[in-house]
């Protein structure tokens, strides 16, 4: 706990919150399908998670949604937070073995990635966002299901594909361990 | 793409600029809960008239927050829709009754169960509205973090977040800059281009922008380090930090008694919903 927390961490989690809130705020990019985004805050959600962790990752989904609904002006959409935050902790507990920042994103870990995003986009938005939707706001099921689906394939869709374009043209900034030769 | 827009911090002598972070941190969260749990129309309705009453106290004006008033409407308005046009009958299965005003075509019919639930929902909206928006207004940002350690959340989350608030605007004007530089260059993330062309350009946005993140980090963190950050595991004391007064009690307090009333009401009806159809 002491080491995952480090002030590093601390500041990751600050920096990260605010990139999640600029690119979920103001960015928009269309998608095609009317009134649907490209959500890159979740390619970057899983680029901080994979480098510092499944704490970070979550707190950065946590507190960057919470902020996102706040300057929205409506009370925090608490079910949809969470299951940010839970995106961030499952991506990060894959995919932090998969030594990014050592500058390593061969096609294994590739796939690793990519299976971690669709897991943790599919059970987030298919499975705790409208289950707490139900709970705690009683909204009918076929709903919240049809718009978890919705927002599952779209965030599966950029967090795959942005994500895995952006952590391999991140690694190749890294110089890898053992790169320098003797002469 | 100003940054103040961020969280729209309106500064202004009243009752409520006056409560300390902590107080108004604690009472929001207490009012949002009382408002989420209950469906009873008379909470939502005793509750709406004291989110209006605090909501004139504070001296802001409507047109000052027209923007995310608006914005709200649009949801709730959208969210509706999509709720009677996936269950039409949500209402019926929620209250056990059937009244039929119109009927519409197909399985679509207006019953009285059903318009009484969307009355509900929109309510518990207009109820949390003001509020929501009086706590971002009214609330500097600089004391948020303090408040939200003096609720007992960690110093250390309460530090990243106000680091993060203290950053948005820079990583903003980042976005802004990286961003036009490469539409310069010819990277197009609009409508022109094709979906996956358009995924692929904005890694060239996102990547310069990430980059500099990272050496933010390193920066930021190294001047903590040298500071003396998180040497004392358990304390911080805050700058912005203001003693607790006797209005900031009563705020509270009025906060609690709302939650137990909501949560009694729950008692009184045996569910969070008061069934009038039966």
């Amino acid at each position: 706990m002491k080491k995952s927390f480090s002030i590093k961490t601390v500041v990751a989690i600050g920096i990260g919150a605010a990139l999640f809130f600029v690119l979920g705020r103001f960015v928009a990019i269309p998608s095609g399908i009317p009134n649907t985004n490209i959500s890159l805050q979740y390619a970057v959600l899983g680029l901080f998670a994979a480098i510092y962790g499944p704490i970070a990752g979550g707190l950065i989904g946590f507190i960057g949604h919470t902020l996102i609904d706040l300057s929205w002006g409506g009370s925090p959409w608490w079910s949809w937070i969470i299951a940010s935050a839970f995106v961030g902790v499952v991506v990060g507990l894959f995919a932090n073995r998969l030594k990014v920042n050592e500058g390593e994103f061969k096609l294994k870990s590739i796939i690793t990635y990519g299976v971690a995003n669709v897991i943790a986009h599919a059970a987030a938005w298919i499975g705790v966002a409208p289950l707490l939707d139900i709970w705690m706001y009683a909204e009918p099921s076929d709903k919240v299901f049809a718009q978890g689906a919705v927002a599952a394939a779209a965030n599966v869709l950029t967090a795959v594909v942005v994500g895995v374009l952006l952590i391999i043209a991140y690694t190749k900034t890294i110089a890898k361990k053992g790169s320098l030769d003797a002469e | 793409m100003a940054a103040k827009t961020v969280l729209n911090y309106l500064p202004r002598k009243s009752v409520v600029h006056d409560l300390t972070g902590t107080a108004k941190l604690v009472f929001f969260l207490l009012f949002t809960f009382a408002s989420m749990i209950t469906y009873d129309t008379r909470v939502l309705a005793g509750l709406l008239v004291i989110s209006l009453g605090i909501f004139r106290l504070s001296h802001i004006k409507i047109s000052e927050v027209k923007f995310m008033m608006v914005f709200m409407l649009i949801f709730l308005a959208l969210n509706n829709v999509f709720i009677f046009l996936f269950n039409p009958n949500q209402g019926t299965e929620i209250y056990g009754t059937r009244h039929v005003l119109v009927h519409l075509f197909w399985r679509y019919d207006v019953t009285a169960e059903q318009l009484f639930y969307h009355l509900n929902i929109s309510l518990k909206y207009f109820v949390t509205l003001p509020v929501a928006i009086l706590f971002i207004s009214a609330t500097n940002p600089s004391e948020f973090a303090a408040s939200l350690n003096s609720i007992g959340v960690s110093y250390r989350i309460g530090y990243a977040v106000s680091l993060a608030l203290r950053y948005i605007p820079d990583i903003q004007r980042d976005y802004h800059a990286i961003s036009q530089a490469q539409q310069a260059r010819g990277v197009e993330l609009g409508k022109k281009e094709k979906l996956l062309r358009r995924m692929k350009n904005s890694v060239g946005i996102l990547l310069p922008l990430i980059m500099s993140s990272l050496q933010r980090i390193d920066t930021i963190s190294s001047a903590m380090e040298l500071r003396g950050f998180g040497k004392n595991k358990k304390k911080r004391t805050w700058y912005m930090k203001r003693p607790m007064q006797r209005s900031d009690y009563i705020a509270m307090a009025l906060g609690a008694l709302l939650l137990a009333i909501s949560l009694g009401m729950m008692a009184v009806n045996g569910g969070r919903f008061n069934n009038p159809f039966l």
